[in-house]
């Protein structure tokens, strides 16, 4: 366990989901705005009359390069280094942080631009670079907002998707001086505009993530529809990519299948606006692309959670889940929410992320749109089966599961059970059957009891007939 | 490096059984008329398509254009086209570009399935040019639309790998309420002239 590990700390997704859903209005609103990117996502995909041929491709390509990550991850020094970029490995979030820290301190750079980033919120590198008088911008326009309200982004993909456009007017008013009371899209959009070029202006260093690693030429593919990767690597001299070593791919033409798939998978959109392609520094520039193991290599050896590597970071999983959109990002406690990060998390920190693989209705939406093919709620279920091994369930689930293990192993004790409901529980008084343990009956009402059990009916139609 | 040497071998200790690389000659799309689709996927990514026959009528549809008529500081490295004031050669660094208002440059080749047109950015002067501007062009001759990414990435394996991007349509964003917004860093309007 690495100190970012340890900062981690243990979040509870039912009490957290239960503070976003008590705003009923605007947990709807989230619920349809997710629902919105879904069904853009299903148009986007059905045009595509490969589409199945496609994921299984993209599955094919993940599973093989995982089988042989090592040899590819030489392959894809080599070619790097030759075409004049420097490569760095990072075993972990604190040395991925001080090695950004490294070329920018070597070179006096005090001003650091970047854009979209999963890898460096998994390490927070931004508090890390601050406290040593670096000066970030996180350039995506969603990032940027949730930066300005010291937020982590509450999605991978729309990272304010949370935020109401009235909330983001009063943020740039207090921050970047737009009207007050203003909230139109465009107008704020465009003030966004004119503050982050002055930003990529004064920058020092551009720092991006990497959407694709391709072994076969060395080169790092970064996709996005601002275009901020681009400012940011353009106008400063310095570019530090930064990448978990799954990103790996083997071939030039796999790049094919990725991007066919990736922007269809998030937003709908046929393909990103911009898909860069970096092979070396420009002339008087730097590459420098820093590989992160950070817990990943471990995940490689197990068996049963090892296809999550091969996640893309579309963010389908999260837009089509019925949990994610009714309980919100910030509700899974981690940097990666929703289905993918129901198990990513727990893989990171067990205890900590305990209650994530139970939020999760086992609906199987997330594996249908997956584009990589990952075995999203086997692996979810697979989890919920782990943490019970490793006695993690909390006590009250614990004794329950004791008891119904009990009740099921003795027939007579089933029948005495199913007898005693029938008959008790209508004459309890409704306070009693409503009580604080019966999670269930919150929002719901029981069923009413049935006369006779399932056997009683069963016996007496064969007698009949 | 440790680092390295940990990494390496931590990974091909864990690693899974090898299984093969898929084959991906199965797949793609093909269009009946790759242009007319193009044009289509286009339009759909908030760009725009010209047609025209040569260069003098590419000449003369630009010049039609708001973002082309309005333009002060405008860099054009398709020779024969668009009326150029600022050489690239001759700014000492790319900051310098803030405030063009048009680009017009040359793309490789335009894929019919999504919009998109590859432009070899490394033969930039200074690459900022293409997501600087306020507006671009990108002109492309109409034989080099291809119908699918793959057909476009094994286009582009025949030539050297440098810096190259692909450009589908203007910059845009969603980050606001999922209202879309073109122009959000990059350049506020892209058109795309299929030239013959």
């Amino acid at each position: 366990m690495n100190p970012t590990d340890r900062a981690e700390h243990a979040v509870d997704h039912a009490a957290a989901a239960a503070r976003f859903v008590a705003d009923d209005a605007r947990a709807h609103w989230h619920d349809q705005a997710l629902w919105w990117v879904r069904k853009k996502r299903d148009v986007a995909s059905s045009a595509v009359p490969d589409w199945e041929l496609l994921r299984d491709a993209a599955a094919g390509i993940k599973a093989h390069t995982l089988s042989r990550l090592a040899a590819y991850l030489e392959q894809f020094e080599q070619q790097a280094t030759s075409r004049g970029a420097q490569v760095h490995f990072a075993r972990d979030a604190a040395e991925h942080n001080a090695i950004v820290h490294r070329i920018l301190s070597e070179r006096g750079i005090t001003k650091l631009v970047k854009s979209k980033s999963m890898l460096t919120e998994e390490c927070h590198l931004n508090p890390y670079l601050e406290a040593r008088g670096v000066t970030v911008t996180d350039t995506d326009l969603g990032e940027r907002i949730v930066q300005l309200r010291h937020e982590p982004p509450s999605h991978i993909v729309l990272p304010a998707i949370h935020l109401k456009k009235e909330e983001i007017g009063e943020l740039f008013h207090a921050e970047l001086g737009t009207e007050k009371g203003a909230s139109d899209p465009k107008y704020l959009t465009e003030a966004a505009r004119g503050h982050l070029r002055q930003r990529f202006l004064e920058a020092g260093a551009g720092l991006t993530g990497v959407n694709f690693a391709v072994a076969e030429t060395g080169g790092v593919v970064v996709c996005t529809n601002e275009g901020n990767a681009d400012m940011g690597t353009t106008l400063p001299p310095v570019h530090i990519a930064c990448m978990g070593v799954e990103k790996l791919i083997p071939r030039w033409q796999d790049l094919a299948v990725f991007t066919r798939l990736l922007a269809r998978s998030a937003t709908g959109q046929p393909v990103t606006t911009y898909t860069t392609h970096f092979h070396g520094p420009r002339p008087g520039g730097e590459l420098h692309i820093v590989v992160v193991d950070n817990g990943r290599s471990r995940q490689l050896a197990d068996p049963t959670f090892r296809r999550s590597l091969s996640c893309i970071r579309c963010g389908a999983c999260m837009n089509t889940c019925p949990v994610f959109r009714r309980s919100g990002g910030y509700s899974y406690g981690w940097i990666v929410p929703g289905p993918i990060g129901s198990i990513l998390a727990p893989g990171r920190d067990a205890a900590a992320h305990r209650s994530l693989p139970f939020a999760s209705s086992l609906c199987g939406s997330c594996t249908d749109v997956c584009p990589v093919r990952i075995d999203l709620h086997h692996e979810i279920l697979a989890w919920r089966q782990e943490i019970v091994r490793r006695g993690l369930l909390p006590w009250p689930k614990r004794a329950a599961m004791k008891v119904l293990a009990v009740v099921l192993r003795f027939t007579w004790l089933y029948r005495l059970a199913g007898w005693l409901a029938r008959r008790v529980v209508p004459l309890l008084p409704r306070g009693l059957v409503y009580g604080r343990f019966n999670g269930w009956g919150k929002q719901r009402e029981l069923p009413p009891m049935p006369r006779e059990s399932f056997r009683d009916a069963y016996r007496r139609h064969r007698a009949r007939t | 490096m440790p680092g390295r040497e940990e990494l390496l071998a931590v990974l091909r200790r864990n690693a899974p059984r090898e299984t093969p690389p898929p084959d991906l000659s199965r797949l793609g799309v093909k269009y009946a008329d790759p242009l007319e689709q193009y044009a289509l996927s286009l339009k759909g990514v908030g760009g725009a398509c010209l047609r025209a026959a040569d260069l003098p009528a590419a000449e003369r549809a630009l010049a039609e254009l708001p973002a082309c008529r309005e333009a002060r500081r405008v860099v054009t490295l398709v020779p024969g086209l668009g009326q150029g004031n600022v050489d690239l050669a001759s700014l000492s660094r790319p900051h310098l570009l803030e405030g063009l208002d048009l680009a017009i440059l040359p793309g490789d080749l335009a894929v019919a399935e999504n919009g998109a047109v590859w432009v070899d950015a490394s033969r930039l002067h200074h690459r900022a040019v293409f997501v600087i501007t306020q507006h671009l062009v990108l002109v492309v001759n109409a034989v080099d639309v291809v119908h699918d990414m793959h057909e476009a990435y094994a286009r582009l394996q025949e030539q050297p790998i440098g810096y190259g991007l692909f450009i589908s349509g203007p910059s845009k964003t969603a980050d606001i309420e999922q209202a879309l917004v073109i122009g959000a860093q990059g350049a506020r309007s892209c058109t795309v002239v299929l030239v013959g």
